[in-house]
């Protein structure tokens, strides 16, 4: 345990009425890493990503951010710690301006947000900072866009322009470019890269091309359990991982057989 | 710069508007305006669509005139009050409220205000079904005759004046830029850090105080608070009000009031006064399916389309 984590799970497990969809998932995010969290649909990727972002609260298992334990936590009171999520769905707000977006988010920290006599004049000194922002990730000549009206890249890029005003220690992303373009990937990607920069980034991702480009580190899922965890060589290599893929083999089910063996050894050993 | 000019259009149309309508009418329009209003900053800038905000407008007006008639204050410290009464009300209502969302918003808020009618209708005080009747209009500061209905006139539009501005400075605060980032995308929101059910609380808040002002006034104006003002077809009308007009504008709820008033004032005088529920019910329908964006909402979107860029 001598690397730094920014980020732990300890056990981490959700039920939803009989059915496991998380099953205790042990996760180390180190700091200053882009880790990746893998797998075929339905493997929980999402439920472990709402339970990091405590959108979804675990039955059991904890939660530690820097060491701190996180798991009864409401999700504002993480945000405000420096743990910031993105949506699958891009998270913006359509119908303020793409300045008023970042400004939003720039806002809280100044403390005048329950202020309702005063007028939103005072915003403007943000303006300069939101404008910074909005050129870290190309997005200058849109300024005063409606939002509603960006192509979907660049409400991405917006996203990222916004969280990126809170400063994040940790950035939570849920499939980032999940139903892009070529192009559009290709502009997000080199733009998670450059963002990651002194920051810790967990991201969930199904396009392996961003993954293997972008992750120091790869944790595969297969449900609800961590199958296989290492960089993108010796995940890609691992002959379970091709198989959790494509599909059912005889292999696994060797596999599984002889956990069910294990199992049953523990269990009669605890008896 | 043009907003500035409509707003001083209408400022020198309701300067002299007693003179050509009457004024008893123009007192109607403007606190149930004002009661639009603040209605629409809950549903229009912060999307929560309440059933209750009748319980407010009673509140006030039970409130003040219980002081009127009883404690024998003037008529401002009667209807401030009134609205730190229907505040604090709004308060307790609105902590258990916020938890809730869409429907279920709704439907709590209804049975709190349903809860407010009850209380209303058994209370002594209330006059029960007969309402309080003859409530003074006093002097305004202790100098100011109110019973005139032109200097009443202009007292009314004053509390409307600061009430139209508070929720316009609300709603162009720091504060409103968060309700208005809530209304967009709540789960964005929570992650961006703030607690969304404290923001949508004080919003609450405000829009039921602004209510029990309303409430308060209408009381003065008519010398009368019944359970017409508590009923739930009060929650309902205001609703009416606002998408008539257009939710989530400015003046939506400020026309939407007065085509109501005017509506309802016109048919009830005439031979179909007994269809006004139905004809009302007709222009819901109509707005709902037609022009869902209110009267203003489609000036709106008719100037962008034809003079916009």
């Amino acid at each position: 345990m001598s690397a730094d984590y920014v980020l732990q799970t300890i056990d981490l497990r959700k039920d939803f009425k009989g059915f496991t969809a998380v099953d205790d998932v042990n996760l180390n995010i180190e700091r200053g890493t882009i880790h990746a969290l893998i797998g075929p649909n339905g493997a929980g990727k999402t439920t472990v990503f709402n339970l990091l972002t405590k959108f979804l609260t675990p039955t059991t298992g904890k939660i530690l951010y820097n060491g701190t334990d996180i798991t009864q936590m409401k999700p504002a009171a993480i945000a405000r710690m420096g743990v910031i999520r993105s949506f699958q769905i891009s998270a913006v707000f359509p119908h303020l301006s793409v300045l008023e977006n970042v400004r939003v988010a720039l806002q809280r920290k100044e403390g005048n947000s329950f202020h309702f006599w005063k007028s939103e004049k005072i915003l403007d000194d943000l303006n300069d900072r939101a404008v910074e922002l909005l050129k870290s990730v190309g997005l200058e000549g849109y300024a005063n866009t409606i939002t509603v009206d960006l192509p979907y890249g660049r409400k991405r890029a917006l996203e990222i322009a916004t969280t990126l005003a809170l400063e994040p220690e940790l950035m939570l992303l849920d499939e980032p470019t999940q139903g892009m373009g070529h192009e559009d990937i290709d502009l997000v990607a080199d733009l998670i890269k450059k963002v990651s920069v002194g920051r810790t980034i967990l991201m969930v991702e199904h396009n392996l091309h961003v993954v293997s480009k972008l992750a120091d580190r790869i944790t595969v899922l297969q449900r609800g359990a961590i199958l296989t965890e290492g960089d993108y060589q010796t995940v890609s290599a691992d002959p379970r991982v091709r198989e959790a893929y494509m599909g059912v083999s005889e292999d696994e089910e060797v596999i599984d057989s002889s956990d069910k063996a294990k199992q049953a050894k523990s269990e009669e050993v605890e008896a | 710069m043009k907003i500035n000019k409509l707003y001083l259009a209408l400022f020198i149309f309701a300067l002299i508007a007693p003179a050509a309508l009457y004024p008893v009418f123009l007192m109607k329009v403007l606190c149930f305006a004002l009661f639009a209003c603040a209605f629409n900053l809950l549903l229009g800038f912060v999307g929560l669509l309440s059933f209750g905000h009748a319980a407010f407008l009673g509140t006030g007006g039970y409130v003040t005139g219980y002081l009127m008639m009883n404690a024998g204050v003037t008529p401002e410290i009667g209807i401030i009050c009134g609205t730190i009464a229907a505040g604090i009300l709004g308060a307790f209502y609105g902590k258990l409220a916020v938890k809730r969302e869409g429907i279920y918003f709704a439907m709590v808020t209804l049975a709190l205000a349903q809860l407010a009618f009850f209380f209303y209708l058994q209370a002594p005080f209330t006059g029960g079904e007969d309402g309080m009747q003859g409530v003074p209009r006093g002097h305004l500061f202790g100098f100011i005759d109110l019973s005139d209905n032109i200097s009443m006139y202009y007292f009314v539009l004053a509390v409307f004046i600061f009430g139209f501005w508070m929720i316009h400075r609300t709603i162009h605060s720091p504060f409103g830029q968060v309700l208005k980032a809530i209304r967009e995308n709540e789960p964005r929101a929570i992650s961006l850090g703030y607690n969304v059910n404290d923001y949508k609380w004080v919003a609450f808040i405000i829009s039921a105080a602004l209510a029990g002002l309303a409430g308060s006034t209408k009381t003065l104006v008519f010398q009368l608070a019944s359970l017409t003002d508590v009923h739930w077809h009060m929650s309902g009308e205001v609703v009416l009000m606002t998408l008539l007009g257009g939710m989530g504008t400015i003046f939506g709820p400020l026309l939407g009031a007065g085509a109501v008033v005017t509506i309802q004032n016109y048919l009830s005088g005439g031979e179909l006064g007994n269809y006004v529920s139905i004809i009302m019910g007709v222009i819901f329908v109509v707005c709902v399916l037609a022009f869902r964006n209110g009267i203003v909402g489609e000036i709106n979107k008719f100037v962008k389309k034809n003079f916009g860029h």
